[in-house]
């Protein structure tokens, strides 16, 4: 018991404070941008920014120095398409605010007051490396979802980076099954819903929406202006190669759509239309079953192949514990490279994996100057490890958000040093806190 | 007691095949002696599985996990005959053998997943395959879960060229306090259940306890609607199943008129009488204590706890009791008896000097369960936990297959089992890791370098997941 508690003690190194100059020194660091692994690097951090990271780089007068050698220093991890904040457990409906199935509402719904920063799911998502993630609303009654949002993983209050950075929508599988029944429903739906927008954009005043039979309510209307504007991006879960191309060609008639595809299984199969159509894509990372006929040819080397094929990818964890396990995305990484040494299936290299958890959905989301990367300028996401942070044998020592030192305690470490030794003793485990 | 011996004669008619004989002329001889005291076939669906051709093998240059805590380096594998025939430092290659060289390389025994559903929830996911829960009453004891596997879920191959699995236990769902007989398979493609049925693998009973069976039947209104009536409802099958016994001890002692079949009772029964394994799906730690206390008034045993999330608060009590413990590396958050995870778990429950095992309960992990327990150990080591690399693969090889009843079978490479084995193209622990080759009982059924050593099930022929795979 007090063995692990000195070591807990150790991993938390005594940071200074944000506004300082920090210098993490000796350590393999990774910039996340693809590039490959610097051994022996530096990275300067300053007032909650990265000043510089990587070999070469000077140490400013005046600066704290933390040495890291024997470690990895790299950007925080972030989720690409989570629910994280959303649930607390899964299967307790009053903690579980994904989707909402009796509201009056789809598009016009907001994320933001639903997140919860002292969920535990991002404590324990914080102490995986992770520090920034994609939220998304899912589907229940309608096939929008509402609008999701970007948040960090620090330990405070104030999780939320950008409200309403995007809206959801669901068009293959289970967008069918939202607006009726097929695919011809759920393509009509969101057709109406778009013209709608449009009307409503241009005189809301006189813009209907009030009645309960009306096809898009005023609330609805307004959330999708933007998105039919191009102002604010549109992420549409689709999985069949057919889905895919139908989206794509939606851009013949709301030519400023901004999609962002998330799923997309069978993306491989039109990799190229993607890559022409510049339409980037958030996928599952190890889906390879054919878990539903719209998956048939999903396969492991999905990821891989679309971005052989010039497409902009990055992994997110649709239908894959989004709520809870976005710490799996290091795993699934570590796992595309290892695919490069399957004859016949296409992984990606070392770099390419670590950008795709990092600068590549921060890039994708609009918001690659900020996140996502240890070049100059973006915010302190730092986290280092000890030892290789996609390989399976290592454990994060040390994690800022905006530069701030972060705890990395959840519920289950302290449940673990609760029951690390289960001898007699004077008093129940219950005092033991 | 003809059917088997029959069965066997019309399958090898079938192939042209040489046999080995022995296997399949005991089960029938077996058979026939439980068939005699119990007048009736107590084997109606008989394994068919016979072992694919291989050939003599060594393996050289490798580091070996035995898969009972031992570990050699730069160490040979000898396999013949479907079966290991030496494990050593340094072997004498037998004139004629292959010989694969292992230089940098591991080999292990095949993984067993201990709780899976490949088969009996196939993927595509439709709702004509939702095959593994017969949730219209809280006892169906009397089903079987093989009837429902179809040998044509791609979920199989995938778990054997990604996973290495060899050997996976197919459970009922846990929606029932008696869900079912489990079937213990050979991950070999085949088009009957019956082709990939381990012979002579004991039959198991899944039960489950909390949360699944009070919210399946409470939300209709029927019993059991809380944990209180799923331990009542349990213990009166427990009697009822008693009374079923004693009628055919008296039966088997007096004679007279055999007593009428039941085929819940019957599975109660086998349980009594030690035949048949408890599976129990049980997360808590205060239920997985009230569930061993059952057993101890029934007088029957528990083999394992599955999905045991919770095990780390009670080593002691499973230590104890003699009870393994399946666990995820992390799972959490899903229902609220899945709260409580701590990702040292089975690290835990190992040092605690209970047995540990990783299972799947899913179609994509158990793709990687060598994965899951890296991850798990690599926590524990942070939590001071110290177990060597090669101790923890009996997490995923012996541990379940002793709590199959088959550790005499497989599950570690000792002379005389089963050659089922996995050559990894590098340490078994790493993400960066995957099976090279695959055997299952001396037969290569997958290697990464021959993409016609990769199965493709029927389901997947002439779709575009054809073309995936390779």
């Amino acid at each position: 018991m007090k063995k692990l508690l000195a070591l807990a003690c150790a991993a938390f190194m005594a940071l200074p404070a944000a506004a300082q100059t920090l210098a993490i020194t000796g350590g393999t660091v990774v910039i996340g941008d693809g590039s490959e692994p610097i051994p022996g690097g530096t990275v300067v951090v300053r007032n909650g920014r990265v000043v510089a990271a990587g070999s070469n780089v000077s140490i400013p007068a005046g600066a704290q120095t933390v040495d890291a050698t024997g470690q990895w220093v790299t950007p925080g991890i972030v989720g690409g398409f989570t629910r994280l904040g959303l649930v607390e457990v899964s299967a307790v409906s009053e903690t579980n605010d994904v989707s909402a199935a009796e509201s009056e509402f789809s598009a016009g719904l907001d994320v933001v007051p639903a997140i919860n920063p002292l969920a535990a799911s991002i404590a324990v998502n914080r102490a995986g490396g992770i520090t920034r993630a994609v939220v998304a609303p899912g589907t229940s009654g309608a096939i929008f979802g509402g609008q999701g949002a970007i948040i960090d993983l620090g330990a405070d209050m104030d999780a939320i980076m950008r409200p309403r950075a995007f809206q959801f929508v669901e068009l293959g599988e289970r967008g069918a099954a939202r607006a009726g029944g097929s695919r011809s429903a759920s393509f009509a739906t969101f057709r109406n819903a778009l013209d709608q927008a449009q009307l409503y954009a241009r005189n809301p005043a006189g813009y209907g929406g009030r009645s309960a039979d009306s096809l898009l309510n005023r609330v609805d209307a307004a959330a999708l202006v933007p998105v039919v504007q191009g102002t604010v991006p549109l992420i549409v879960h689709v999985e069949q190669a057919r889905d895919i191309l139908n989206v794509i060609a939606l851009r013949e008639d709301y030519p400023r759509l901004r999609l962002i595809l998330v799923g997309v299984s069978e993306g491989w199969t039109v990799a190229s239309q993607l890559a022409a159509a510049n339409v980037p894509v958030i996928a599952s990372a190890l889906n390879d079953l054919p878990a539903e006929f719209e998956q048939l040819a999903a396969t492991q080397s999905n990821i891989g192949r679309m971005r052989a094929a010039g497409v902009q990818v990055a992994i997110g964890m649709i239908d894959d514990r989004d709520a809870h396990q976005i710490r799996y995305s290091t795993q699934y990484a570590g796992n595309l490279v290892a695919l490069g040494r399957v004859p016949g299936a296409t992984g990606l290299s070392w770099g390419e994996a670590f950008a795709a958890i990092s600068s590549w959905p921060a890039e994708i989301m609009g918001l690659g100057n900020e996140i996502g990367s240890l070049r100059p300028g973006r915010r302190a996401d730092v986290v280092i490890w000890d030892g290789d942070p996609l390989e399976l044998s290592s454990n994060v020592d040390v994690v800022l958000i905006d530069g701030v030192q972060q705890p990395l305690t959840s519920r289950q470490t302290r449940l673990r040093d609760r029951y690390l030794s289960i001898d007699e003793r004077e008093l129940p485990q219950a005092y033991e806190w | 007691m003809m059917k088997p011996a029959f069965l066997l004669a019309a399958v090898l008619a079938l192939f042209g095949c040489a046999t080995t004989g022995s296997q399949s002329a005991s089960n029938s001889t077996a058979a026939q002696e439980r068939d005699t005291v119990s007048a009736f076939d107590p084997d109606p669906f008989p394994s068919t599985y016979r072992p694919y051709p291989g050939r003599p093998t060594v393996i050289q240059g490798a580091t070996i996990y035995d898969g009972e805590g031992g570990r050699i380096d730069n160490g040979m594998v000898y396999f013949a005959d479907g079966r290991i025939q030496a494990v050593a430092q340094t072997l004498e290659v037998p004139a004629g053998a292959t010989v694969v060289d292992g230089t940098g390389l591991w080999v292990t025994p095949g993984i067993i997943d201990i709780h899976s559903h490949l088969g009996n929830y196939p993927t595509p996911s439709v709702a004509a395959h939702q095959d593994g829960n017969e949730i219209t009453g809280n006892n169906t004891a009397n089903v079987w879960t093989e009837h429902s596997v179809w040998p044509q879920d791609p979920g199989f191959s995938r778990a054997l060229a990604n996973g290495g699995v060899t050997t996976l236990n197919i459970l009922p769902g846990s929606a029932n306090l008696f869900g079912g007989r489990s079937v213990t398979l050979r991950n070999v493609p085949a088009r009957t259940m019956q082709a990939m049925k381990f012979p002579d693998a004991p039959y198991g009973l899944k039960m489950a306890c909390g949360e699944n069976p009070k919210r399946v039947y409470g939300g209709r209104n029927q019993t059991p609607g809380s944990r209180m009536a799923n331990i009542a409802v349990a213990r009166q099958a427990w009697i009822d199943a008693q009374r079923y016994q004693r009628q055919w001890e008296n039966y088997r002692e007096n004679g007279g008129t055999p007593p009428a079949r039941n085929l819940r009772h019957e599975t109660l029964a086998g349980v009594m009488a030690g035949e048949i394994l408890v599976h129990n799906h049980c997360y808590r730690a205060d239920e997985m204590a009230i569930m061993m206390d059952m057993a101890e008034e029934f007088g029957y045993s528990i083999s394992t706890f599955q999905h045991a999330v919770e095990a780390y608060k009670i080593p002691d009590l499973l230590r104890e009791n003699g009870v393994c413990s399946a666990m995820w590396a992390d799972w959490w958050g899903f229902k609220m008896e899945a709260y409580d995870t701590v990702n040292e778990n089975i690290p835990m429950v190992h040092n605690g000097g209970a047995c540990a095992i990783v299972h799947s309960d899913d179609e994509n992990q158990i793709q990687r369960l060598n994965q899951e327990a890296a991850k798990a150990l690599a926590d524990g080591r942070r939590a001071g936990i110290d177990i060597s690399d090669a101790e923890a693969w009996q997490w995923l090889s012996i541990n379940p297959a002793r709590a199959l009843g088959i550790d005499d079978q497989t599950g570690s490479l000792v002379n005389g089992k089963r050659a089922d084995l996995v050559l990894w193209n590098g340490d078994p622990f790493s993400v960066y890791t995957r099976p090279q080759m695959v055997w299952i009982d001396g037969a290569l059924l997958y290697d990464m370098n021959n993409p016609e050593l990769r199965p493709i099930s029927d389901f997947e022929l002439g779709q575009p997941s054809e073309g995936s795979v390779r």
